[in-house]
């Protein structure tokens, strides 16, 4: 039996999944299927029950399962098909998606057209390499937020977080409000890779102390963690002898980072950025398997879900525009290369016909920049220059470059920092 | 003249709040960030998200805010009323839990659909 | 009264119950933890060798050669992951070489089938990632890449199925010799006699031995660290590579595992007891010796560190005797322990056949033992697979490709999973790049399910290593 091919199949029904499916609705695609491993949609916004998303897509603030159930209703309204508890296996290169449920066994679908947006996922203790035992107690830091706000379990009594990423800040007030002691956070960096308000309302707000440059050398503990040792680090990231301080803690949780989960990108043979960890993309978002977009923290990893959205309704627009129009015409794309302080960009390659009038480049810097100036080259030309007053790499960072100045580029441009000195 | 991270978005401006000219704001990059400078040196407050109890829905626990900022000194009071709330599925989104939430003004409501499992 | 009781239930113990169990006999196994394979058997470099570096006319290398050829004959009746990989001791410079002829006549005396001396070319054209500097290998193809708990945990299973009894949690603490013969063992989930005990009890089987002999041994617990990498670094080489010893240590090696991972390690460091903590500097070494023989390995792709400690003993050989009437040490099994395994169980059936114990087979005996590993399925097996059971249809762990349906088949099996490690063991539920991240939720919530248990109660891995301290809002209450 054959099944029905697909205007366009949705891989993860995030709030990635969910923008660029209501996009693609919208553009006027009819058979549109979000395929999603969970019960439910929403993907990790679920777990965020905090406040501070839609402050740019809805003027408002709003929790993650608020900003997750706009879409939800948005997409109750459309035709498109939802098939939750279903766990996609492979793509292949003819766009054919092969997916498990225990409802609908084992199917392959055809699609005209996909969309990528199976998010991330958090770098773990092993990733990181910390000495010391391995008890029980050692989280990562978006684990532990399941277990609090989703099951209504507590992962520990005291605890230390190890990273200033969002998630672990945001775990470290969370924590405190359901009675734990949240003894420190640690930032091997001498940055926070979160976001300043977030330093200011879940640490300062209850007296947790950040340690900047410094890090966890040594866990303690047989079956449950019963210690660690933190010590500062010079500026290569090795502990300073002579600087460590004991904490007293059960409990440590990570927020070191999070990854693009690329597993099915990479199957499928879509040319990857070591960069960013995700897929290389056009202006459109499309990969370079052609009619296969990709949005959302599966591309790169973003601080606001409110960039998630916008980037993911270009990609089901763009979907949308593959399935009614076909394939953008070929043509020598313009690479967008990262200059002096610039960490990443998306997207990589631009096509000047599939730009209507300017595109978005998302980066990120690499280190904290003050009074600096993001210039974008081409060659020996400055095409444009943005001031800045602050910049770190804890926050995207993004530019509009207008049709026009693109047709002034040869070949390639370059985006990089300089900082103004006074 | 105190500094200041603002909190009102994830820009994160950084605030400069002159305590001896009427709390007067800069560094800001909209309105609301002067109302964040000047309350948080004068009268903070915070909104807070938490869980409720619930039963007969697909989890065992519902996400919860104050519909408003309530003031910061009130927080963990807020949290005690909080873990009192049990709720039966179906609960809607922006359904008050609790009114007037420890007399901030604020309510309590629920940030979630939970359908009640059929 | 039981016929033979061993003590331990690590590979060794396990493979001589498996081995026992086909006799009319009433075995009894105590293991300390709550699950088998707990101690050594899991932690280590998962390598069954081809059986050259040991002396020739040693136990040690009949044992190995004979476990290494018994080992490809149970993995494939028993459905455990085996994959004779070979192996190669790489040279890397003249002076290595008559290193390495030494263990080429040794292989030849200890019958290791296929061994040879490999030049640089050759050695090559076999591993082209290895370093420049390689001058010349000895390679024997029928080394192999194990998976060790599983090995010990099918050999377990059958034996259980087949009526042994098998305690877990019952860590022996005191034994009394009875009058006539046999001992009573006592443990803190009851005594139980025994006319024979076999004392497999790894690094505390010197502490068994003697609650009733006097000292004939010592076990010196011998820490490795190791690092396990990411798939995407698991075809970096094809063979298990090792390193001739040198002034500074025996080498280390790097190898494909049997999941397609790579492993990288063990150094090796006395230690007190059971102390398994990795540590900065000895890891360091490890990754600065892996890089030795494959320059190009990205440790940075580590999905975990690990440390194991063996059981070597301060003699040259396996312990492997009697060492009170009707008491069998099978004690000091280090390096090539694993890969001797169902040898030294052989042994220990000689052993207590010597001892005057009657063995008669038992024709009731059902060998064999098959699990379902959906990733590896045909898409017409998965189809008939999920069509048979719903559960199979639902994916738990997204790194592995691990269902629902072979989680509970597990806690089904013989010898049930009572922490998530213990089914991150028998299913490779969490054992991939994100570690449980995502899984570990659901696995505990499908434990506490299916073994009828509270969340909080449900362990990480051994007795104590407790995952949830309690309810948020009072538990609802």
């Amino acid at each position: 039996m054959r099944e029905k091919t697909y205007d366009l199949i949705v891989v993860g029904g995030g709030p990635a999944g969910l923008a660029a499916a209501c996009a693609a609705w919208e553009k006027g695609l009819k058979d549109i299927l979000i395929l999603e491993r969970d019960q439910r949609l929403g993907g990790i916004l679920n777990q965020c029950i905090h406040n501070g998303f839609g402050l740019h897509y809805f003027k408002e603030e709003l929790t993650g399962p608020e900003y997750a159930g706009r879409f939800v209703k948005m997409l109750s309204d459309t035709g498109v098909e939802v098939s939750l508890d279903t766990m996609v296996l492979e793509i292949t290169p003819e766009r054919r998606v092969h997916c498990v449920s225990s409802k609908g066994g084992y199917r392959v679908l055809e699609a005209k057209s996909i969309v990528l947006s199976m998010g991330c996922r958090e770098r773990t203790r092993g990733a990181i390499g910390i000495p010391g035992t391995r008890p029980a107690g050692v989280f990562t830091a978006g684990a532990a937020q399941r277990y609090v706000n989703m099951e209504g379990y507590m992962v520990g009594r005291r605890v230390v977080i190890l990273g200033s990423g969002d998630i672990g800040l945001i775990m470290a007030r969370r924590m405190t409000l359901e009675g734990a002691k949240v003894l420190a956070c640690v930032e091997v960096m001498p940055y926070s890779g979160g976001l300043n308000r977030n330093i200011v309302q879940c640490l300062q707000d209850y007296d947790i102390p950040l340690y900047l440059s410094h890090t966890i050398t040594q866990i303690r503990g047989r079956d449950r963690v019963e210690g660690i040792t933190v010590a500062q680090v010079d500026e290569a990231r090795r502990p300073i002898p002579g600087t460590e301080i004991q904490f007293d803690c059960d409990t440590i949780l990570l927020s070191v980072g999070l990854i693009p989960e690329n597993e099915l990108t990479r199957q499928a043979g879509i040319e990857m950025d070591g960069r960013t960890n995700g897929a290389v993309v056009y202006e459109n978002m499309e990969t370079s398997l052609p009619g296969v977009f990709a949005c959302g923290n599966v591309v790169h990893v973003h601080d606001l879900v409110d960039f998630v959205t916008g980037e993911s309704q270009r990609a089901g627009a763009a979907a949308a525009a593959y399935v009614q129009r076909g394939e953008t015409p070929p043509e020598d794309p313009l690479e967008v290369f990262c200059g002096d302080g610039v960490g990443y960009t998306v997207p990589q390659h631009l096509r000047l016909a599939g730009v209507d009038k300017a595109v978005d480049v998302f980066f990120r810097v690499r280190r904290i920049c003050k009074d600096s100036v993001i210039r974008v080259t081409s060659g020996a030309e400055q095409l444009a220059a943005y001031k800045r007053d602050h910049m770190a790499p804890g926050e995207m960072e993004h530019i509009v470059l207008p049709k026009a100045l693109l047709e002034k580029a040869v070949g390639q441009i370059t985006v990089s920092i300089e900082e103004v000195t006074a | 003249m105190k500094e200041l991270i603002c909190i009102v978005c994830p820009r994160g401006c950084h605030l400069l709040v002159d305590e001896e000219h009427g709390y007067a704001v800069s560094g800001n990059s909209c309105q609301r960030g002067e109302e964040y400078g000047k309350a948080e040196l004068t009268r903070p407050t915070r909104v807070v998200t938490s869980t409720v109890c619930v039963a007969g829905a697909a989890y065992p626990r519902c996400p919860v805010k104050t519909n408003a900022p309530i003031p910061k000194g009130e927080m963990f009071r807020v949290m005690d009323e909080i873990a009192k709330v049990r709720l039966k599925a179906p609960v809607h989104i922006g359904q008050v839990l609790i009114q007037d939430i420890c007399g901030t003004k604020a309510d309590l409501v629920a940030t979630c659909d939970l359908p009640a499992l059929g | 009264m039981f016929d033979v009781a061993i003590i331990g239930c690590g590979v060794i113990g396990a493979a001589t119950a498996y081995t026992l169990a086909r006799y009319q006999l009433k075995v009894l196994v105590l293991e300390a933890e709550n699950d088998v394979a707990d101690g050594t058997t899991k932690a280590n470099s998962a390598i069954i060798h081809a059986g050259y570096d040991p002396e020739p006319g040693t136990r040690m290398a009949r044992l190995d050669v004979l476990g290494n050829r018994l080992a490809g004959e149970i993995c494939e009746r028993l459905d455990v992951p085996f994959e004779r990989n070979g192996s190669l001791v790489l040279a890397f410079s003249e002076e290595e070489i008559p290193h390495l002829k030494k263990l080429y006549s040794n292989g030849v005396a200890n019958g290791v089938p296929g061994i040879r001396l490999l030049d640089a070319a050759q050695v090559r054209e076999l591993e082209p990632n290895l370093s420049d500097r390689v001058v010349a290998a000895l390679y024997a193809p029928s080394a192999g890449v194990i998976s060790p708990w599983e090995y010990a945990l099918a050999m377990a299973q059958v034996a259980v199925r087949n009526g042994v009894r098998l305690e877990r949690g019952s860590r022996v603490t005191a034994i009394r010799k009875l009058e006539g013969e046999g001992y009573e063992l006592h443990t803190g989930t009851g005594d139980y006699q025994a006319r024979r005990v076999i004392n497999a009890a790894g690094l505390h089987s010197e502490e068994i031995h003697n609650m009733v002999a006097p000292p004939s041994f010592h076990i010196q617990p011998t820490r490795g660290q190791y690092y396990l990498l990411d798939k995407s670094e698991g075809s970096r080489v094809n063979c298990v590579i090792f390193q001739c010893p040198t002034k500074l240590g025996k080498g280390i090696l790097v190898s494909p595992t049997v999941h397609g991972n790579l492993i990288v390690g063990p150094d090796a460091e006395l230690v007190d007891g059971d102390d398994t903590s990795t540590t900065a500097a000895a890891l360091e070494q490890v990754a600065e010796l892996g890089r030795k023989s494959v320059p190009s390995v990205d440790l940075r792709a580590s999905i975990r560190n690990f440390a194991g400690v063996r059981a070597n003993s301060d003699r040259g050989d396996f312990v492997i005797e009697e060492a009170a009437p009707g008491f069998i040490d099978l004690a000091g099994i280090k390096s090539p322990g694993l890969s001797s395994a169902p040898a030294i169980a052989l042994e220990a059936v000689e052993l207590l056949k010597g001892t005057g114990l009657e063995l008669r087979e038992d024709p009731d005996f059902v060998d064999g033992r098959r699990r379902p590993r959906f990733k590896e399925l045909s898409e017409a097996e998965k189809r008939a697979l999920i069509a048979k059971d719903p559960a199979y249809g639902r994916v738990i762990c997204r790194c592995e490709t691990v269902t629902e349906g072979e989680i509970l088949e597990a806690v089904r099996a013989p010898i049930p999973p009572v922490s998530v490690d213990g089914v991150k063991r028998r299913c490779s539920a969490g054992m991939g790049r994100c570690q449980g991240g995502f899984c570990g939720p659901r696995v505990l919530e499908i434990l506490s399910r299916e073994l009828h248990r509270d969340p909080t109660e449900i362990l990480k891995d051994k007795a104590g290593t407790v995952i949830l301290t309690g309810q948020t809002k009072q538990g609802g209450n």
